[in-house]
């Protein structure tokens, strides 16, 4: 028997939680970026499940697209990491910030 | 008929406005022939005017429309000029004098910097009178009348590094506007009613009578008040009570424009005003009363203050408020002839008295002191034979101009019978006031006469007394001009009752067709007032002579120490300036203060300037805490929105508080319908209509029932959304009978 959509729709979502509270919560910047990946993990997992339901390709379409999106985020994101740790000797987002707090 | 009569006011505002661009650059040889080309153009274009054209023009006299002005509704303005007799008088004297006045200051100014700035002034002046004077409606004259305002301000302030002559600008400028404020409501007035401002209209629609005669306030006619509010106005120019104080002031202006501003021209504009207006005066006794009265009042006034002035200009500055207050009284009592009679002999030997006061204070190295002066006929022979004439002239001795004119207006005094029965007591009281005038004018100018030029020492210091010298020819010469005028201008109205002969007299002649208003003077009562005259004119003569002939004498001292209080009073010219900063400028100053602080200050400032800053401020405080920097935080606040409107936006139900029910007898309706559209959602509705009887389920949102005994029921209904489970629950009470 099938596993029921909603499984994959609440793995999906607790995976989108997590990404979620690691992007908002911590300050390591690499953390930050896992965060995003998982976050958009979680989409992906929602849309091959509603895919899968509806019998639908668009949704593995898009769930490509979105993998090739994180590829190319995870490259730039980690050069710019790379880039913020060679002038601040740190990878801690509160000392990224130039603004007046 | 049609005659280029805008030439008259052009050429004066060419003069001006060339001056005004180019005469800083020029010699002042080439400034005073422009200035002097540009008045005499003007005269000569008058005379022209006046002596060949206007006799064969008919009695609408000659008329130049030069555009139309102002043309909106009702209302048609041309710039017009016309010039009738009355209006040609006026422009032959303007120009003459002015002219006159225009050589005598190429020697009076002649070492002034601003040489080309004063002559471009005069001009200006003399065009905006001409405009005055020919203006054929009360608009048109009005840009005059407010001209010749701006520029007496110019002229008086000329000198304007003194502090003073400022402030005598500034006052002569807001008094005037005070009268201004008066001839406008005039004019509105007489708009509203006669539907015209071209004064000819408005004169044939006054001597209809009709609208003007309707009442007005407290019981009086339009004319009434139109009347008044124009005598405000000529009030204002022409320094009658209570507006004369400007005028003294004035003199802080240079001579020449004493002469011919504030003694020949501008301040009679209020005479020919009212002699232009007469037809709307004679509907009006009343207001001629006052009118009357008024310039009497301010003759007798202005000539007791003239008693104790030690100032050769002051004296005449009261003297000329003096004349002009029995110029009012003359055109008050409906004797609009001898008004304009007195205006222009006042304006020959004025002007000739005014000039001869700035050739004494050329000689004087400046100062006007008279108590300083004396003994000054011989060092001065041409000035002092100028002033001798125009002082005879003005204290009305027979045969000098002064004599007609003012005789004129004392019997017009008597024999009028404007006033009616009510009012007649008037002419006697202006009469007897115009007598004691006439006494104090001998008085008074026999006073100055002697203290300045009789006698063999000149009580200045030697200093002075070591520059004293005869003014050069270009002045002496319109002195001796205008001597000439006052002497003989009287001729031109001589008593007609004297001889019967109405034609005898030529001014009268001219202006009969334009005032219409002929005074018949009895043959008898002209010979008493003449003697009469006469008789007051020698009396303040000799007692001026017993006086001060040769200095201050015995008399005039012991006078002095008897009165001290009452001298004192005259000196300080009854003290009306002070009462005026005490009753009027002094509220009104604080009254504006007291706006400044709280309107200004705290209002605009406080409250609207600096509130709208600070309430800025705070906002800006506020909003500047969203905008931290941190961008975990704005991406925390954005998930809780996000969050905040899924949520609501999934909502299964729009919330809304009352079912629909309807009640027929025991049978209800029940709508649980949301909102107008129908849901598109798949809702299920559960009804529980509180009776015990099985609960209804179903997709209809209405459903119908029917209670089997009377009662009070709740009715429950329950919506769930199938797709999403959720539930929403709603309740109503219903009473079945």
């Amino acid at each position: 028997m099938a596993i029921p959509t909603a499984y994959y729709l609440i793995l999906s979502f607790v995976l989108f939680l997590i990404g979620t509270t690691g992007v908002l919560l911590r300050r390591n910047a690499l953390i930050v970026l896992m965060g995003i990946e998982l976050q958009l993990n979680g989409g992906n997992l929602a849309l091959l499940a509603f895919a899968r339901q509806l019998g639908d390709q668009k949704g593995h379409v898009f769930a490509f697209l979105v993998i090739a999106l994180a590829a190319a985020e995870a490259a730039v994101g980690l050069a710019i990491l790379v880039g913020l740790f060679r002038s601040r000797e740190s990878v801690n987002l509160d000392d990224a910030t130039m603004m007046k707090r | 008929m049609n005659f280029n009569l805008g030439l008259i006011p052009l050429l004066p505002f060419l003069g001006a406005t060339v001056l005004m661009l180019f005469g800083r650059k020029w010699t002042r040889d080439t400034v005073f022939v422009v200035a002097a080309l540009a008045i005499g153009a003007a005269c000569f274009v008058a005379l022209d005017a006046f002596f060949l054209a206007l006799p064969d023009a008919g009695p609408d006299g000659l008329k130049d429309v030069v555009m139309t002005w102002i043309a909106t509704g009702d209302l048609h303005i041309d710039l017009a000029f016309r010039m009738d007799a009355l209006s040609g008088v006026m422009c032959l004297v303007i120009t003459f004098i002015g002219f006159l006045i225009h050589v005598f200051a190429a020697g009076y100014m002649a070492d002034d910097p601003d040489y080309a700035r004063f002559f471009a002034y005069l001009n200006l002046f003399c065009g905006a009178m001409l405009v005055l004077v020919l203006g054929d409606s009360l608009p048109v004259l009005f840009i005059g009348w407010e001209g010749v305002g701006l520029c007496s301000y110019l002229l008086i302030g000329f000198w304007y590094s003194s502090t003073a002559n400022a402030d005598a600008g500034k006052k002569a400028f807001i008094t005037n506007r005070i009268g201004d404020f008066g001839f406008l409501l005039g004019m509105f007035l007489l708009f509203q009613y006669t539907g015209s401002l071209s004064v000819p209209e408005i004169s044939s629609a006054a001597t209809a009578g009709g609208p003007l005669m309707h009442t007005l306030w407290l019981g009086q006619p339009v004319a009434f008040w139109a009347a008044l509010f124009l005598f405000v106005g000529a009030a204002g120019k022409s320094a009658q009570i209570p507006l004369y104080v400007w005028l003294p002031d004035a003199m802080a202006g240079p001579t020449p424009v004493s002469a011919l501003i504030h003694a020949a021209t501008m301040v009679t504009a209020g005479v020919y005003m009212i002699a232009r207006m007469h037809a709307v005066y004679l509907l009006a006794p009343g207001a001629m009363a006052i009118v009357a009265v008024v310039g009497a009042l301010t003759a007798a006034f202005a000539a007791i203050i003239g008693f104790a002035q030690n100032d050769f200009k002051k004296v005449l500055a009261y003297s000329t408020v003096s004349q002009l207050g029995f110029m009012f009284a003359g055109v008050g009592t409906a004797n609009f002839d001898a008004g304009i009679f007195h205006l222009v002999t006042h304006a020959f030997f004025k002007a000739g008295l005014f000039l001869c006061a700035g050739s004494v204070m050329h000689a004087m190295s400046g100062s006007g002191d008279i108590r300083i002066m004396g003994g000054l006929r011989k060092k001065l022979p041409i000035t002092h034979g100028v002033f001798w004439v125009c002082w005879l002239a003005i204290c009305g001795i027979p045969i000098f101009s002064g004599f007609f004119s003012k005789d004129a207006i004392i019997a017009g005094a008597f024999s009028t019978e404007i006033f009616g029965h009510d009012l007649e007591w008037v002419g006697k009281v202006v009469g007897v006031l115009l007598m004691l005038a006439a006494l104090g004018t001998a008085f008074y100018m026999s006073r100055l006469y002697f203290l300045v030029f009789s006698g063999d020492e000149t009580r200045a210091d030697d200093k002075i007394k070591h520059h004293i010298h005869e003014s050069p020819p270009i002045m002496t010469f319109p002195l001796v001009v205008l001597a000439a005028g006052a002497a003989l201008v009287g001729l031109i109205g001589l008593p007609a009752g004297l001889w019967h002969h109405p034609e005898q007299n030529l001014l009268y002649h001219q202006l009969e067709p334009v005032l219409k208003a002929e005074l018949e003077i009895p043959h008898n009562t002209e010979i008493l007032f003449m003697v009469l005259s006469t008789i007051l004119a020698v009396v303040g003569i000799v007692l001026a002579a017993v006086f001060y002939r040769g200095g201050y004498k015995e008399p005039a001292r012991a006078f002095g120490a008897q009165f001290p209080g009452f001298l004192r009073l005259v000196q300080d010219k009854f003290r009306v300036d002070e009462l005026y900063d005490a009753v009027l400028i002094r509220p009104i100053k604080s009254f504006a203060r007291g706006l400044f602080t709280f309107v200004d200050r705290i209002i605009v400032d406080k409250i609207l300037v600096e509130g709208t800053g600070v309430l800025v401020d705070v906002f800006a405080r506020l909003a500047r805490t969203v905008q931290g920097g941190d961008g975990q935080r704005y991406m925390a606040v954005f998930a809780v929105g996000v969050a905040l409107l899924v949520h609501f936006a999934t909502q299964p139900t729009l919330p809304f508080t009352k079912l629909k029910v309807t009640q027929t007898g025991r049978s209800v309706e029940v709508d649980a319908r949301r909102g107008k559209t129908p849901s598109t959602r798949d809702l299920e509705y559960l009804f529980d209509f509180g009776d015990g009887r099985p609960l209804v389920k179903g997709k209809g949102a209405e459903q119908r029932h029917d209670y089997d005994r009377p009662g009070s029921y709740t009715i429950r209904v329950t919506v769930k959304d199938l797709a999403w489970g959720t539930e929403d629950g709603f309740k109503e009470k219903v009473e079945v009978q």
